[in-house]
């Protein structure tokens, strides 16, 4: 299938960001921008600043200074995480942040709440329309439950469920919003080589049919290089390099700071 | 056996979503219903409706309050009965000052005040969490306490600082005999335990629970934290709002402000965590337990006749109470409606093993 990358401004683009915990420089004059239906890589060492600069798009961190755009225009210096998800920017966790006490179902069906009407009194009474909204959202919520191969857990606790499948759960909530912007938090982490097959499919497929727009910070270096259109670099809260895979892979620069330097076994 | 869903298929996600998917759920609830219905108030007598069943019912809808901001919403509070309390002075305020206003209008008043106050005491959950918010609503406790026992505006300048509930009338019927009053209750509960069911299996339900279980990623998926938190202390007190003013003219009649002392909310935060956090049912199971464990501890004292002082069976009475709540913890620290989930588990296979 032939993607087209670009057209319109960038879904999101960062903009001379500096960040600061105290007197902790976390990022420091970081721009970056990312196209519409393109695969953005962040690479770096541990404490580069990827997660941080994952907590500035979607509004968890205000930074110190810069702008960021969303779809060539300025966002304002200070943004609720409700309000960025509401741009229709989506995220995953790190550390899975699944809602623990809930199913795999009533997760992906919350990632449709910011599309769903509420009204106390017409929930409590199931007024017609509050039944037919569950009934509607329930219905793309299974298109999502087939998509990632998870039905026979829909009905599980999702403490329950093994590691795989709790990141396939939180993608699902986060594909569940209908997102432009999807911003994937090493989701291969912690996976055998079968899940991590399995998760890249799901990437790809979410990118290249629905043509959701992805940054997405992963240590794995075959899988950054397989499936990203570009790959930015940070080190020390810097972006030291932001090109495609294959020129990435000959910067010299990235290759000192992040690959290590190239020695004799 | 005979619990089975067994060639049951649902078609519609209309049906998947329904209360009592199964269809033997459904008659055991119409049974249930029909006996708490007709069978009660036929064969139960005085006592046992007016000094059990209904106290039973009316901290069951207060149980559920408290459990839509503790269990669902994941909001500790232990301010429970002054949120009771508000509903009933100002039910007793509504009905004392525009006397024409009909009883259960100023019901639905009570649990509106509540709502209120509820939302004000419900602020500081915006920015702390866990045991500090809990210390923040003993706050709620003490000063509504506090108010309602020195402000005399609010017992209208009563010398004795007692409000006296107004008799309830409804088109003419007097809601005076005990079988009259445990039916109203119930009627309300019912109605009220149904409306509390949809609202935790719908959106609003979800992103109480998503609160709870992860504030940081329910906000990260679009969900408004601050209105979510406001929304679950509103419903919450709302529901103590009507069970207070329950409590003031079903049950008690007459009420002083220390009627609601932080005493009742711990009574209540037992009855959730022992039903069940998170749990409807729970609510009902959690109140059944506290009202009735000590009246058959009561009873089966009895048995020891003379052989022990009245004083020492009192004594005892607190300390089998405290050590079963501990035992049942233990066994099943989900509470009761998880044990009843788990009995339900082992039902669909009996007679077999698996």
């Amino acid at each position: 299938m032939k993607r087209e990358i670009g057209g319109g401004p960038p879904v999101a683009e960062l903009e001379n960001i500096h960040l600061s915990f105290g007197g902790l420089q976390a990022l420091q004059d970081v721009s970056v921008a990312v196209k519409p239906r393109e695969r953005l890589a962040i690479i770096g060492p541990n404490g580069a600043g990827k997660s941080s600069l994952f907590n500035i798009i979607s509004g968890i961190y205000t930074p110190s200074s810069g702008t960021i755009r969303h779809k060539g225009g300025a966002r304002p210096a200070r943004m609720k995480p409700y309000e960025v998800a509401r741009l229709g920017i989506a995220r995953t966790f790190q550390n899975i942040a699944l809602f623990s006490g809930m199913t795999a179902l009533d997760n992906i069906m919350t990632g449709r709440n910011s599309l769903m009407r509420r009204g106390v009194l017409g929930e409590a009474l199931q007024l017609p329309w509050a039944r037919r909204q569950e009934i509607e959202h329930r219905r793309r919520a299974e298109e999502i439950i087939d998509f990632l191969e998870i039905p026979s857990v829909r009905r599980t606790p999702v403490g329950e469920l093994p590691y795989g499948m709790q990141k396939r759960v939180e993608l699902g909530r986060a594909l569940a919003a209908e997102p432009e912007l999807l911003l994937l938090d090493e989701p291969m982490a912690g996976m055998n080589l079968e899940e991590k097959e399995d998760m890249c499919r799901f990437v790809l497929d979410v990118n290249e049919i629905h043509g959701t727009t992805l940054i997405l910070v992963e240590h794995d270096m075959g899988v950054v290089m397989d499936i990203s259109d570009r790959v930015a670099v940070f080190d020390y809260g810097r972006k030291i390099a932001d090109a495609p895979p294959d020129d990435v892979r000959r910067d010299q620069a990235v290759i000192d700071a992040y690959l290590g330097t190239a020695h004799e076994h | 056996m005979f619990y089975r869903e067994t060639g049951q298929y649902k078609t519609t996600y209309a049906a998947d979503r329904a209360i009592f998917p199964i269809r033997q759920d459904r008659v055991a609830f119409a049974v249930l219903l029909l006996v708490a219905f007709v069978a009660i108030p036929l064969l139960a007598n005085e006592y046992w409706l007016r000094s059990v069943l209904t106290p039973v019912l009316v901290f069951s809808l207060a149980a559920i309050g408290l459990n839509i901001l503790t269990g669902y919403t994941g909001q500790l509070s232990l301010g429970t009965a002054a949120f009771m309390a508000v509903g009933a002075f100002a039910a007793y305020n509504l009905e004392v000052r525009v006397p024409e206003v009909p009883f259960l209008v100023s019901f639905v008043v009570a649990g509106l005040a509540a709502a209120g106050v509820g939302i004000l005491f419900g602020l500081p959950s915006l920015r702390i969490k866990g045991f500090y918010l809990a210390v923040a609503t003993l706050a709620a406790q003490f000063f509504i306490e506090w108010l309602f026992t020195h402000v005399g505006w609010f017992t209208n300048y009563s010398t004795s600082g007692v409000i006296t509930a107004p008799p309830m009338t409804l088109l003419g019927f007097s809601f005076e005999s005990a079988e009259s009053r445990y039916l109203l209750t119930l009627c309300i509960v019912v109605v009220m335990a149904v409306m509390a069911k949809n609202m935790v299996r719908s959106e609003l339900g979800r992103a109480w629970m998503a609160v709870r279980d992860m504030d940081i990623a329910a906000e990260a998926i679009g969900i408004n934290l601050m209105k979510t938190k406001l929304t679950a202390f509103a419903v919450s007190s709302f529901y103590c709002g009507v069970a207070g003013a329950l409590w003031a003219y079903v049950y008690l009649g007459t009420v002083e402000p220390q009627a609601f002392d932080v005493l009742r909310s711990f009574e209540i935060l037992f009855m959730v965590i022992i039903g069940g956090l998170g749990s409807i049912l729970g609510s009902f199971l959690g109140a059944a337990f506290i009202v009735l464990l000590p009246i058959f501890i009561a009873n089966a004292s009895g048995i020891f006749g003379d052989a022990l002082s009245a004083e020492t069976i009192a004594h005892l009475e607190f300390v089998i109470f405290g050590g079963l709540i501990i035992v049942f913890l233990v066994v099943e620290p989900r509470g009761l409606a998880r044990l009843w989930q788990i009995v339900k588990e082992k039902l669909r296979l009996w007679p077999f093993p698996y």
